[in-house]
């Protein structure tokens, strides 16, 4: 049967042929729906971890066990799940285990552009990079036959446009894989440092094979056309190649990358009078290629950033620009992402902006991170996931020892974030006596990356029901004094908790607790914990509107001031009643809409 | 030969939905077809942009700069922000509908005036209010598909298996509307 499939559908229905029987992940852009969809086959236990190294160190176990086990990732999760992989690949594995790192040339939704093909070569362990939805299936399948036989670990190397773009499919059936019984290794599993030493040689020995069979694999593959030009490519820059060079090169397509296959390249190489290499981020291949001896184009005239698509390619090469309309500049105004209508985010940022100058942001990763935009402004930093809290405590240190400079840190990261790394961060703080005031924004799901579940959901993965974790006995238990949990919809009591914090002496946390707008599925307890959410909608009394726009400080997209009549109105649509505005309005003329309450 | 089609608006306007309805239907009709989008950060509100590839064979899933034989923008303003990608004499469609940034609504920035009478200038162009027929229909979700069918006439593909696509993509109670949109759609262009 044939499916027009995304990459990251196509990756799970491999998973689910392959027989696999276990897989973790925590969400992030791109990756994100491979685990959804994998958590629709009823036939694998597809769990959302609190962070990729846990992902990854539950998938470990999995395969100690003997059963075919994934982990899937954004780039920057492999950073947080490096210490277990580097053990992994020398460990081995008992059944099959794959890693799939999803990378983002562009950086369409991430704060860097690394090339995660280094860590194959880091950790000396098997890569395999699709350039389609077909091959994104049918590698995953090979890519546990790879890892037994070879006793290694693989990452699966894809990029947002193999993720996010969809191509026919053709289907197969689920081949179930006997459990391997789990029996003791200690030579092969407990790293001490005295097998430490042994491994060692084994990880070269299997690379030298690996190096054996990247020369014969099918998924290193030469196209010929009959021309003195060579292009070299891996992954989705394959695909933009053959679209730019079409019949007019010669291929050497590179699907197995490492270890790279040497004579195949050197073949290749002195068969052809030029030789391009096409590859996204990092001279990967072409470091390889020169190392060879072997003459080639690669960085040295493409760009060393950004998507290489055919455009790119064209221009670089062919110097063929492409005839392109200029548009006028001045009808463009940008349109950043912004927080949803009633996102419960906006009332604590609108409080929290009134304190501007006595206040420095410790920023972090989530839908939270839009308040470093119009109307807000306020964000200091933003690093990496959990960061808020230690990072915070490292400047509040610092800022203390400036007698004449009395600003405070405010931390602030989300609930899932929280989850991730953020309870270490705290503990940090707390153990070191710390004094910033630490934000979680609890909104009870896993927002920018599309509403999945989290400890604090209520929900697993596949559906089950489970309690939800109670972040304010976590921080009480951390040994954080000071706690208030608040509705962020209450201005007053918001504005209120924000001077309590910023009296204090001490390290304090506040939980803002209220549901985020697109959050899908509730318990019954929920539903009664957050009374009429969402239900009603808000409305401006035209007579009573003089149009000061103060209401418009909130940021709410569902306000729309109109032109003609200098007025404000609320789009009736969008509007969630979340009453935000409503308070903020100094005349009292935004009010309840009686036809919703 | 294969042909590029680009859609643009702003995150929540429904640009995937028309845009995988589309792709269904083309690789029913026994095309070769690629699709390729861009979200995550720019669900919120953002600019989100689509790109449909197909023909016999098509390697790239993304539509290039000065590529694109149609470009579709559900919004004004993202229709000059995405004019770079259609081909000098592509087609271009665009919803007569202005939706503010939060650098327009904050004020900061004045929402460009003079954009459709920009646009009309050039040839190949064609202007709709989707929203105001998709409102009459009984509702504005659904100008995304008015949109889709002014796209799928102008495309010359009238007899592509646009119904069953949406009946495959589209929940149970949205179909008629959804159906009789596309129509509508197909009719005004």
């Amino acid at each position: 049967m044939k499916k027009i499939f995304t990459g990251n559908e196509a990756v799970a229905r491999g998973v689910y042929e392959a027989g696999v029987v276990y897989a973790s992940a925590y969400p992030g852009t791109p990756s994100t729906e491979i685990l959804e969809n994998i958590g629709t086959y009823k036939e694998i236990v597809a769990e959302w971890a609190p962070n990729e190294k846990v992902a990854l160190e539950s998938v470990i176990g999995a395969s100690i066990a003997g059963g075919r086990s994934l982990a899937s990732m954004k780039h920057v999760g492999v950073n947080v799940a490096a210490d277990p992989l580097f053990t992994f690949a020398y460990t081995g594995v008992t059944a099959g285990s794959v890693l799939i790192t999803a990378d983002e040339p562009g950086m369409h939704s991430s704060q860097n552009e690394q090339d995660n093909r280094n860590y194959a070569k880091f950790a000396k362990i098997a890569m395999l990079e699709p350039s389609n939805s077909q091959e994104a299936k049918d590698m995953m399948i090979d890519a546990f036959d790879i890892s037994e036989r070879f006793n290694t670990p693989v990452l699966f190397r894809m990029t947002t446009r193999v993720c996010h773009s969809k191509s026919v499919v053709e289907l197969g059936e689920r081949v179930e894989q006997d459990l391997i019984p789990y029996e003791k290794n200690f030579s092969k599993y407990v790293a001490v440092p005295a097998i430490g030493r042994q491994l060692r040689h084994s990880v070269e020995e299997r690379l030298n094979k690996l190096a054996d069979f990247s020369e014969t694999t099918k998924w290193n593959k030469v196209y010929t056309n009959g021309s003195k030009v060579g292009v070299i490519a891996s992954g989705i820059a394959f695909e933009y190649a053959k679209e730019a060079f079409n019949d007019t090169a010669d291929y050497l397509k590179l699907g197995f990358t490492n270890p790279l296959p040497t004579k195949l390249i050197e073949e290749f190489c002195d068969q052809h009078e030029k030789v391009y290499i096409i590859e996204e981020n990092d001279p990967y291949i072409e470091e390889f290629v020169r190392s060879l001896g072997k003459e080639c184009y690669g960085k040295d005239i493409f760009p060393y950033t950004g998507e290489m698509t055919p455009d790119v390619i064209r221009r670089v090469v062919l110097e063929q620009e492409m005839d392109v309309i200029e548009p006028r500049e001045d009808l463009i105004v940008n349109r950043p992402p912004t927080f949803c209508s009633g996102c419960p985010h906006r009332g604590f940022f609108y409080e929290l902006g009134k304190k501007r100058k006595k206040i420095i942001v410790a920023g972090d990763i989530g839908c939270y991170s839009l308040a470093v935009g119009e109307p807000y402004n306020l964000m200091d930093w933003l690093i990496c996931m959990g960061a808020a809290f230690s990072s915070g405590h490292g400047a509040q240190t610092v800022i203390d020892k400036n007698p004449d400079d009395s600003r405070r840190l405010v931390s602030i990261m989300g609930d899932s974030t929280f989850f991730h790394t953020g309870i270490n961060s705290l503990i940090n703080t707390v153990y070191n006596k710390g004094k910033t005031i630490n934000v979680i924004l609890d909104n009870r799901i896993t927002g920018m990356t599309g509403q999945q579940d989290n400890p604090g959901s209520g929900f697993k993965l596949q559906n089950e029901e489970n309690e939800p974790m109670d972040i304010e006995k976590i921080v009480k238990a951390i040994g954080i004094k000071h706690v208030r949990k608040i509705n962020p919809n209450d201005l007053k009591l918001v504005k209120e908790t924000i001077n309590w914090a910023l009296e204090l002496e001490e390290a304090s946390v506040i939980i803002t607790d209220w549901p985020c707008v697109l959050k899908k599925q509730y318990k019954d307890e929920d539903v009664e914990m957050y009374p009429k959410a969402w239900q009603t909608k808000d409305m401006v009394l035209q007579d009573k509107c003089v149009g000061c726009k103060a209401c418009m400080r909130s940021g709410c997209p569902s306000l729309v001031f109109d032109a003609e009549n200098k007025k404000m109105h609320i789009d009736e649509t969008t509007c969630v009643g979340c009453d935000v505005c409503l308070q903020i309005c100094p005349y009292d003329a935004i009010v309840k809409d009686e036809k919703y309450v | 030969m294969s042909k590029n089609v680009k859609l643009v608006g702003v995150g929540g306007q429904g640009t995937i939905l028309s845009t995988k309805i589309l792709t269904q239907a083309l690789l029913n009709a026994g095309y070769d077809v690629k699709m390729s989008e861009i979200h995550g950060m720019s669900q919120r509100g953002g600019s989100v942009s689509s790109d449909i590839r197909f023909g016999d064979h098509v390697s790239s899933p993304v539509v290039e700069k000065g590529s694109a034989d149609f470009l579709v923008a559900f919004e004004q303003m993202e229709a000059v922000r995405y004019l770079d990608y259609l081909k000098p004499g592509g087609i271009l469609i665009v919803n007569d509908l202005k939706i503010n940034s939060m650098l327009t609504q904050a004020g900061k920035v004045k929402y460009p005036e003079d954009i459709i009478e920009y646009l009309k200038t050039r040839e190949n162009t064609y202007i709709f209010d989707a929203t105001s027929v998709a409102t009459k229909l009984g509702n504005a979700r659904v100008l995304n598909i008015v949109l889709l069918g002014t796209l799928v006439k102008a495309m010359g593909l009238e007899n592509l298996p646009i119904e069953k696509a949406i009946e495959d993509l589209v929940k149970p109670r949205f179909i008629d509307i959804n159906k009789q949109a596309f129509n509508i759609g197909l009719s005004m262009m």
